[in-house]
């Protein structure tokens, strides 16, 4: 190993007087071989059943039936794939998990624009334009953070249906920006609150109004923040089942409804090569969302606590 | 002449901080006013409420005769310059410059005139594409300054603008603005908590404290006339010399203190202080202190035994006990000071100031 320097005394060479230079060596701890161990068992734990679902996916059905978990399929199969996507069973209809993916798109992609859009302009009014009563609206507004959601269900559902949006696309679009209404505008506020008052201050002197300071200064400002805001958007709302499964009505169900439709189905055999096709298939969009950010996330992250 | 900047019996609290109370000031037209006092007595909220960027509890501001109290910040014809700059980091320094007038609808071709002249003034158009983050701290000043410049307004307002740099840019940023000022013409109000801003920068100094300005003047009369203790202790570096003692007012003035029997004829005390014996503080700056042979035909003289010596370069700095209390005074680095010397120290009168033991006032 590389403490030669360090052992060096006891053989009483002339350089010894200096005492250590130059880079410390690194040396291999116990601790160090501790927490590596830790961090790789973690991993299998969560890679092992991954493993399998991939496999599984890939395999036909007799040879699933050998059992064999682990290996990888000797029949190497994408037809579960394509049945998951385009003819399983989701109840009555059998036209795959496809339905399902669009209609979380097109549940998604709003909710997140909407939710993140609301709470920057928020946590940006919050920061910057402190009214009567505002600190108060933010307490209430932390406070539905804490709300249980099954205690919110039934009343909700009694509004949106006076309201006439209970199980349309609109309806559970708002939904979703409601209940992310709470931690983003927390996460947009503290990170406004980090920014100097003087580039507020500095704006209003050039003349800048309460939007142009929020479109030209703010927003580029908020990038890494925003993505953050993005990311827990994407993967909150996608991953969704219980307000997707009671407000989405039958024509908009999510993916994840589906997937789970598709999964319970009692009728016939089990195929357990496409319930694992359509679990990854649902799962890919916030499996490629952290690939993609992940840095920007932690970023993001950072840079709000650093200074918040 | 009508006056550039007026502020009439301003007041503004915090909740139930009350920072300002019945603060009135008058600033001249193309008057370079510096505010000066120490950390928290309310400057920069003072600025703020000129620049209409926080809404006054009570008083009225005048802008060129104009009644702006209620007035947006954009519309009272003031530009403002900050201590951290402020300037906008995702845009170029171009684009900081532009910002008021973009924001404000100007045309094309008069915005680049105006941004041209700013930068050719401040010698920044090699900077103009750069972005915030790319420049040192005194470029980026003098954009926040450019920022002022380009919206060719009346009045400019900086708030501790040099603080954030080093000694040498701060002396050299210093000199600019003063260049800047002598250009333009435009009224200045300069906030500091450095005297040397202060004292080189201004036509008048105002000292504040606890939110009341305690003296406005010229620079001179602030440094050689302060009006209280305060002001006296706060201005002039290293700071004057007080002693503790009795002060008999009148024709023949005098000053008495343990070992200590002075006769202050020279000294003029203001017309409204008796001839009655009080307690009193005298203040003495260490400039004004000779020694030896020059002591000698001062009117007042004291023998002393230097305890420190301090170099400082350009001059010396020693320290000797005066009736129990450490004074100093400064004399040319050339003369040899050494600990332990007797000397004789002596000043005029004439320079000195004496305060009021109760109220600190200037007797
Ligand atoms: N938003 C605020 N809420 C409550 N008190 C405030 C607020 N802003 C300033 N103060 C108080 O008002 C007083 C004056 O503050 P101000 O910023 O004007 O001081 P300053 O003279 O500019 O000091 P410095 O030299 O440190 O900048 C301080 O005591 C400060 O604590
Ligand atoms: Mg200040």
């Amino acid at each position: 190993m590389t403490d030669q320097a360090i052992s060096s005394p006891a053989a009483g060479m002339a350089t010894d007087v200096a005492g250590p230079a130059g880079p410390k060596p690194k040396r291999l701890t116990a601790s160090r071989v501790g927490v590596y161990a830790f961090l790789i068992i973690a991993a299998l734990f969560f890679l092992i059943p991954l493993w399998v679902m991939i496999v599984t996916s890939l395999k036909t059905l007799p040879e699933i039936r050998l059992g064999n978990l682990f290996n990888w399929p000797s029949d190497l199969t994408f037809d579960p794939w394509i049945k998951a996507w385009t003819t399983a069973c989701t109840g009555r209809d059998c036209d795959g998990i496809s339905p399902g993916f669009w209609n979380s798109v097109k549940i998604t992609v709003p909710s997140v624009i909407l939710s993140v859009f609301l709470a920057a302009l928020n946590g940006y009014a919050l920061s910057f334009w402190k009214y009567r009563g505002s600190e108060l609206f933010f307490g209430l507004l932390m406070f539905g953070a804490f709300v249980p959601y099954q205690v919110v269900i039934y009343p909700l559902i009694i509004a949106f249906r006076e309201i006439g949006i209970f199980a349309t696309l609109p309806g559970i679009i708002i939904l979703h920006s409601i209940f992310g209404m709470p931690i983003l505008t927390l996460l947009f506020r503290n990170f406004f609150g980090s920014l100097p008052g003087e580039l507020f201050r500095a704006a209003r002197v050039d003349g800048a109004g309460f939007w142009q300071i929020f479109v030209m200064i703010m927003l580029p400002m908020s990038v890494p923040i925003t993505i953050v805001a993005i990311i827990l958007q994407v993967t909150g709302i996608w991953n969704d089942f219980l307000f997707g499964v009671v407000f989405a009505g039958r024509p908009n169900m999510p993916m994840t409804v589906q997937l789970n439709n598709i999964v319970t189905t009692t009728t016939g055999i089990r195929e357990y090569n496409v319930n694992m096709a359509a679990t990854i298939l649902t799962a890919l969009v916030p499996l490629a969302v952290y690939f993609i950010s992940g840095k920007w996330f932690v970023r993001g992250i950072a840079a709000g606590a650093v200074k918040g | 002449m009508e006056h550039s900047v007026s502020i009439k019996d301003l007041s503004l609290n915090f909740g139930h901080v009350r920072v300002l109370e019945h603060l009135n000031l008058d600033i001249d037209q193309g008057e370079f006013l510096v505010l000066l006092g120490p950390s928290g007595c309310g400057k920069s909220t003072l600025l703020n409420c000129v620049a209409g960027l926080l809404d006054v509890t009570g008083g009225q501001i005048f802008i060129d005769g104009k009644n702006v109290t209620w007035e947006e910040p954009k519309d009272r014809g003031i530009g403002m310059v900050f201590q951290s700059y402020a300037l906008y980091p995702q845009m170029s320094v171009e684009r900081n410059l532009s910002f008021g007038l973009r924001v404000a609808g100007m045309k094309k071709d008069e915005i680049d005139r105006r941004v041209a002249r700013a930068s050719e003034i401040l010698q920044i158009e090699p900077l103009l594409q750069r972005k915030p983050v790319e420049l040192s701290g005194g470029q980026r000043q003098r954009v926040a300054i450019g920022r002022a410049l380009v919206r060719d307004v009346d009045v400019f307002l900086f708030d501790e603008p040099l603080s954030n740099l080093d000694a040498k840019l701060r002396s050299e940023l210093r000199v600019e603005i003063k260049r800047l000022h002598l250009r333009l013409k435009n009224t200045m109000i300069y906030v500091t908590h450095d005297q040397i801003e202060a004292m080189t920068l201004a036509d008048r100094i105002a000292i504040m404290k606890g939110g009341v300005i305690q003296q406005l003047d010229v620079p001179s009369v602030i440094y050689n006339k302060p009006v209280n203790l305060f002001v006296a202790g706060f201005i002039g570096s290293p700071s004057m010399n007080f002693l503790h003692g009795e002060f008999t007012g009148g024709a023949s003035p005098k000053f008495v203190s343990q070992g200590v029997n002075w006769d202050l004829k020279g000294y003029e005390t203001l017309p409204s202080t008796g001839a009655d014996k009080r307690q009193a503080t005298i203040g003495i700056r260490p400039e004004h202190i000779a020694i030896n042979d020059e002591a000698k035909s001062m009117p007042v003289t004291i023998d002393v035994e230097i305890e420190v010596v301090e170099p400082m370069g350009s001059d010396t700095l020693g320290w000797v006990r005066i009736g129990g209390e450490s004074v100093t005074f400064r004399v040319a680095s050339e003369i040899d000071l050494q600990v332990g010397q007797k000397l004789t120290l002596g000043f005029d009168p004439a320079r000195a100031s004496v305060f009021d033991g109760n109220t600190g006032e200037r007797l």
